[in-house]
Parts: C-alpha cells; sequence; structure tokens
C-alpha cells in the first residue's frame, strides 16, 4: 500500500522537528515545507530570531536532511501581508489590540498551507502544536482537545478550526509535554533539541510594536487626552494605540493611587483610566465565532472561558445573541478583557468553540 | 525506473570520459605546472593540452584562453575589468546589457553603478531577443562595453550574437557574451562572429564543477585578477587547478566532435516534450517560437493556473527533477525576472517551469517525464475544481 504523504508546516524549532521526525517513524511520506512569509530585508536585522528567518529555513532544512526527508520553501508573503500584517495595524488603528499570530495560524500557516499541502499530493498537514484533534467515538464529530502539557497548550490559538480542517490536520505532540518533546529531540539527535521558544511577534523587530507602528501606520498615531472615568482630563498620550487595558507603566501622571488603563476611545481619541478594580468586567461580548464540539450554540450553556492565552480560564455561562455574537457572562471578574484579542470556551479538556472579544461589559 | 535527471541547465552530470580524465591526472599529474623538472613539465603541458581544446571549440587561439573558477567569475573579471581599464584610460566606460542576463552580470552591473559607472539594461521581446533597433538606440558616445548572453538560462532564446559583435566592432565598442549555457552546445565561433569576450562555464557541458574559462581577444588587456604569480599570464595568480582544467579540456574536445550530432538528437527529444505539453491543453511555451533560435535541450513552459512551485515540488516528489523560477535567499521560488522582461505578469510568469536535456536523456526518460507530467497536472486540475 502507498504510504500516505503528510505535509509538515517547519519553522526550524524543536516541536515542528520533532513532529516530522515521529510522522517519519510511524510510516508517513512527509514532506518537510517552511513557510517563508516576512520580507526579505528581515534577514538583514540583528533579532533574526522569528519563526520563518533565514536561520529558521537553515535549520529547518538541517533537521529534514538527519531525518531523511525533502524540504521545501514555499512563498505566503503576499497571503501573510494581506491577513496578518494589514489586519495587525488595521486593528490598531481602530483601538483594538490584535493577535496576529491567531490570524496566521488562521489564515496562513492552516488555510493556506493546507490548500498548498492537499497540491501536493498529501492527505494531511502536520504541525508542532500541542493540542489533540480526535475524533468523538458516538456522534463522528472531530473535536479539538487541550494538549496533555497544561503548560504549554495552545488549543487556545487554534479555536478557528473546523470540521473539514480538523480531518486533515496532525498534531502528533498534543500527546507529550515539552519536557519529553526535548528529550526524545535529543534521543533523535535533532540539532534543535535545546533550541529557545519563540516568543515575540515575527514581523515585528525586537518586539517593539509601538515603533512598528510609528514607521508603518503614523497616521493612525494622533495626540490625544488622558481621563478618568468621569471625563476629567489628567494628561496627554501620542496615540491610543500604543496604550493596551490594564496597563499601569508609562502613563505619565502623577495621581494619588495607581491608575490602570480601562478603555481606549479612538473616536474621541482618549485613553481612560481608573483604579484597580475598574480593570475588571463581568463580562463580554465575542463575534466573529467559531464552533468546534457543537453546530451552533442554541441556548446558554456553562463553560470555561479563556479571555487571554497565558491566562487561566474563568467559569463563565455562554449566551447567544442576535447577528452572530455571544454574550459571556463570568461567574468571577475577569481583568483586562481586550477589544481585539479572542475569548475561546472549554468544556473539560474539549474546546467548545471561540471568537474576537468586541467589548468587556463592567 | 529511478530518478531522472531534467535539469542540466543547472548543472550537467560529468561525461565518465571526463571523470576518467580528471580520476587520472590526479595522481599522475601532481606536479605544479610552474616548476622547471618533468613533474612541472608534464602537468604544463596536460593545461596547455587543455587550453588548446578549449580555444579549438571557440575558435579561438590558445593564448586568448584563461582559465578561471567558473562562469560567474568570467563575467565579473571581463566586465569589471574592462570597466576600470577603460576608466583608467578615460575612454567611455558606459556599459549596455540587457534586462534577462544571469544574476552573475546583472549584479555585476549593479555593483559597477555603485562604483560610477553607467549602465543600461536593454529590453528583449516576448520571444526573449534582443533587438539591433534597441541597442542602436542605447548605444552612445559613452558607450564602452556591451554584454549580451549568448542563449538565455531560463528560456533558452539564442540572441543575434553576430549582428550585435558586427555593430560594436565598427563602434570600437568592447563586445562580451556570457555563453555559459552556449558554450559546448552550439557551434561557436569567436573570430567568425566577432566576439572580443566570451565566458563559459565547465560543469554546463560534462566537466566537473569550479573550472571555467575566459576568453579574450589578443589586443584586448584587462587588469590581473589575481596578484601573485605569472600563471595564466600574470592574470589569474595561484597554482593551476590542474585536473579541472584537464577535465575542461576533455569536455570541449568531445563537444567539439559530438556538438552537432548532439544537437540534432536534443532537439528531436524536446520537440517530443513540447507537444506532450501542448496536448495537455490550458499551456503554452515560453521563449522562441521557432525551436531553431531555442538552446537544442531547453524547454520552458506553463500551465494555466498551476503554480511552478507546485509542479516542481510534485514532479520532484515522483523522482523528476526540474527547475523554475529563481529561488530566493531563503530558496523559496519567486517568478524569475527573465519571464517578466519577456512581458508577462507574475501570476504566469509564477508558472513557468524549465525542462533542460541532456548528452545523456533517453526518449525513455522523457517518455516517463510526460506520463508523470500528464498525470500530475491532471490530479492538479482536480483538486482545484
Amino acid at each position: 500500500m502507498e504510504k500516505k504523504r503528510v505535509v509538515v508546516g517547519m519553522s526550524g524549532g524543536v516541536d515542528s522537528s520533532l513532529t516530522a521526525a515521529l510522522l517519519k517513524e510511524e510510516g508517513y511520506d512527509v514532506v518537510g515545507v517552511t513557510m517563508r512569509l516576512a520580507d526579505e530585508s528581515r534577514d538583514l536585522e540583528e533579532n533574526d530570531r522569528g519563526c520563518c528567518s533565514l536561520s529558521a529555513v537553515q535549520d529547518a532544512r538541517r533537521v529534514c536532511e538527519i531525518i531523511g526527508i525533502p524540504h521545501y520553501v514555499m512563498d505566503f508573503k503576499a497571503l501573510f501581508r494581506e491577513k496578518v500584517i494589514d489586519y495587525f495595524l488595521a486593528d490598531y488603528a481602530r483601538g483594538r489590540t490584535p493577535n496576529p499570530c491567531i490570524a496566521c495560524n488562521r489564515y496562513v500557516k492552516f488555510e493556506g498551507l493546507l490548500s498548498r499541502a492537499m497540491e501536493l499530493g498529501a492527505s494531511y498537514v502536520a504541525t508542532g502544536h500541542y493540542a489533540r484533534i480526535e475524533q468523538d467515538a458516538r456522534s463522528g464529530r472531530w473535536l479539538l482537545k487541550k494538549g496533555v502539557d497544561g503548560q504549554k497548550d495552545q488549543s487556545y490559538a487554534l479555536y478557528h478550526l473546523n470540521q473539514h480542517s480538523l480531518t486533515h490536520f496532525l498534531m502528533p505532540l498534543g500527546r507529550h509535554t515539552k519536557t519529553e518533546t526535548r528529550a526524545m529531540a535529543e534521543r533523535l539527535q535533532l540539532p534543535v533539541a535545546q533550541k529557545p521558544d519563540s516568543q515575540e511577534i515575527c514581523f515585528v523587530p525586537r518586539d517593539d510594536y509601538k515603533a512598528y507602528l510609528r514607521e508603518k501606520e503614523p497616521a493612525c498615531l494622533q495626540p490625544g487626552e488622558i481621563v478618568d472615568l468621569s471625563g476629567r482630563v489628567l494628561g496627554h498620550h501620542e496615540g491610543v494605540p500604543l496604550y493596551t487595558i490594564g496597563q499601569r507603566k508609562g502613563l505619565g501622571i502623577a495621581a494619588g493611587r495607581p491608575l490602570y488603563v480601562v478603555r481606549l476611545d479612538t473616536q474621541r481619541r482618549q485613553v481612560i483610566v481608573g483604579g484597580a478594580e475598574d480593570v475588571f468586567s463581568r463580562g463580554l461580548i465575542a463575534g466573529d465565532l467559531n464552533w468546534i464540539a457543537i453546530d451552533a450554540l442554541q441556548e446558554p450553556m456553562d463553560v470555561m472561558a479563556k479571555v487571554r492565552y497565558g491566562k487561566k480560564e474563568g467559569a463563565a455561562r455562554i449566551i447567544p445573541r442576535p447577528q452572530g455574537r455571544v454574550e459571556v457572562s463570568f461567574e468571577e471578574p475577569q481583568r483586562a478583557v481586550t477589544p481585539g484579542q479572542s475569548v475561546v470556551f472549554y468544556r473539560g479538556d474539549i474546546v467548545v468553540g471561540g471568537g474576537v472579544i468586541e467589548q468587556p461589559l463592567p | 525506473m529511478r530518478q531522472v535527471y531534467l535539469d542540466y541547465a543547472a548543472t550537467t552530470p560529468p561525461d565518465p570520459r571526463v571523470t576518467a580524465c580528471v580520476a587520472e591526472s590526479i595522481p599522475a599529474l601532481f606536479g605544479n605546472p610552474s616548476s622547471i623538472h618533468s613533474f612541472g613539465r608534464s602537468a604544463r603541458g596536460a593545461v596547455e593540452k587543455a587550453r588548446r581544446d578549449v580555444a579549438n571549440l571557440l575558435g579561438a587561439r590558445p593564448e586568448e584562453i584563461f582559465f578561471t573558477s567558473g562562469g560567474s567569475e568570467s563575467d565579473n573579471w571581463a566586465i569589471k575589468g574592462m570597466a576600470f581599464a577603460l576608466r583608467a584610460a578615460g575612454r567611455p566606460c558606459g556599459i549596455v546589457t540587457t534586462a534577462i542576463e544571469h544574476p552573475a552580470v546583472l549584479q555585476t552591473c549593479a555593483w559597477l553603478v555603485q562604483q560610477g559607472f553607467s549602465v543600461q539594461y536593454l529590453p528583449v521581446d516576448a520571444e526573449g531577443v534582443v533587438s539591433l533597433e534597441n541597442l542602436a538606440a542605447a548605444v552612445d558616445e559613452t558607450t564602452g562595453i556591451v554584454s549580451v548572453m549568448f542563449a538565455n538560462n531560463e528560456v533558452g532564446t539564442i540572441e543575434p550574437i553576430a549582428e550585435i559583435a558586427a555593430f560594436c566592432q565598427v563602434r570600437g565598442i568592447f563586445f562580451h557574451t556570457d555563453a555559459v549555457q552556449a558554450a559546448g552546445h552550439l557551434p561557436i565561433d569567436v573570430q567568425a562572429l566577432g566576439i572580443d569576450a566570451l565566458s563559459l562555464s565547465g560543469h554546463k557541458f560534462y566537466a566537473i564543477k569550479g573550472i571555467g574559462a575566459l576568453y579574450l581577444r589578443s589586443g584586448f588587456s584587462l587588469d590581473a585578477l589575481v596578484h601573485g604569480g605569472a600563471q595564466e599570464r600574470g592574470m589569474r595568480a595561484g597554482t593551476e587547478n590542474v585536473p579541472a582544467i584537464v577535465g575542461l579540456g576533455c569536455a570541449a574536445a568531445l563537444a567539439a566532435t559530438e556538438l552537432k550530432e548532439e544537437a540534432r538528437r536534443l532537439r528531436a527529444l524536446r520537440e517530443r516534450i513540447a507537444a506532450g505539453v501542448l496536448a495537455l491543453g490550458e499551456s503554452w511555451l515560453n521563449g522562441p517560437n521557432d525551436s531553431v533560435h531555442c538552446l537544442p535541450g531547453h524547454l520552458n513552459f506553463g500551465f494555466r493556473g498551476i503554480r511552478q512551485d507546485v509542479l516542481l515540488m510534485r514532479l520532484d516528489l515522483a523522482d523528476f527533477a526540474v527547475s523554475a523560477g529563481s529561488a530566493c535567499s531563503a530558496g523559496a521560488l519567486t517568478p524569475s525576472h527573465v519571464l517578466l522582461a519577456l512581458g508577462q505578469d507574475e501570476r504566469k510568469a509564477g508558472t513557468a517551469l524549465r525542462v533542460t536535456l541532456g548528452r545523456f536523456t533517453t526518449a525513455v526518460e522523457v517518455d516517463a517525464f510526460l506520463t508523470a507530467l500528464r498525470e500530475i497536472v491532471t490530479d492538479l486540475r482536480r483538486i482545484r475544481k
């Protein structure tokens, strides 16, 4: 029987490298593909650690050579610019805090790579994400579950997967902890076993999004007022997008008590600040929803909700609202609920679905 | 059938007869050609015989042949060397070249611009041909150098070299041609054609890598490329790469005798592939309409809506080695500057695939390739629906 072909998105890191190695051991016809996302000029900069940089390509190539699989570099720059960079700039310009990595996963690493992989004759695409894809035995529905490593779980960033894509994706690392991954990579003598995880936004130099905005989208940076919740002017700022909700440092205001950014208002060009307690919300409205474990939300459901990557989930009730929206009502108020970030709903290990936060509810 | 190699324009497998020459020379001709003793004389003799063989392939005189590391070095040396020599002499030193040159020429010219030289790039027509009218319009009293490739490495177009050379000769303009794709594959007579300088590369016609030559017509002189010894008439110092030079001579001798018959054979195979590509529909050939104006083993084509990178990778995974576009620094394929210069938009240029045949290509391989191509193209069309 012919071996099933699987395309592995190779970033040059330990996770995707091990993914390729494990699938090869399982007998798949594995093809490594590194996606070219950002502009070449980035290669010349000192901080060349993004997941699509030149050194990343070299690492991926080396790993594929060791594993004994073909490796290709494919150009996705146009798609990346449209779906990630343009969205990133536009979202900041309208006073939201975008999550470019989720957009990249959704449109580029998943939709984009999947269609290219199908053209390469592959049955599957595999990634090094810490999440599990399983089929529910009774309903036949495909489910996305948390990775077994609670510390490393990346299901939050994958809530946009749908029934079609779930049947074509493999995430073998979901069953392992990061420690196990490094140990296995070590055992297989992959040269990237101890390579540090990448953290920063790959197309923003030195992880300085403010400098990036100043360079790429200066029009969105208009000076304005810093006001308190009653509208009293406390100071001035150089652009609403330079602030994030929950931020305390760098406001440049002397007040008797600590002040935090509570809300951003691009219409009035205002940064609204308040006390620590004002940063908490009892709920939120989310849109751009995707459901995985269910077809659609018909009636309220009790879930655990996660409002930001790396943040603990909180108990919440989700309630369907008109025009494809959902209201999320927290049991305990959540801190720094930020428009533009994603909220993801869980029941146990299972991702029910998720969406993009439009506004916090006080 | 195991892997089928159809990328001869990238590099050719060395001819076993060349490999044998090289292998024998490594122990037998280890002497330094500059040495006075018999070991040195044997090595020197072999180097000079190779020089005669290369000269013979081009219709040049042996003293007009300088061994280099390959085509890129020859291009760099000829163009930079002449540009600086002309400028130092206070003579016109502007450069006219084409938009479809190999990067070894284009980037050399881009660097020369930084050094204060002026460079003009001639456009080409949809078949990749440079016109005399455009050349005449670009050349003026400041022009000192014209460099036009003998045949294009991507679409195979053979340029009107005799006419261009004649145009330059009457105006006293130095004419260089990058013949890396043509040498050993097309008959070349530098005397009859009126070429002043020509670059060639051994590994494009069955010699090994790391050896090439620059033909420089007697009467012209360049600054030395490497100082430090009398090798290559003091122009490129350093102990000669005797085994590679011997191999180049051997490859040149083989080409000189076999070239015409081989070109006839390759043209027939090329026509077979061209017919197979066109039979699949929604496809076209890039480059010259009349195959007489194309390198004999060279075929460039595209299928509507099928990306070159996908097609290349599918063929590679099926063990057929072909080529496409130009790779960026990371290795991703991007539309080639040549196809864009032919007037194609990025989308169409992004479908171009290059198949190049050579001495060891068989009809069986060609048929196997066409079968695989048909399967893959059919499958890609199914997926796109």
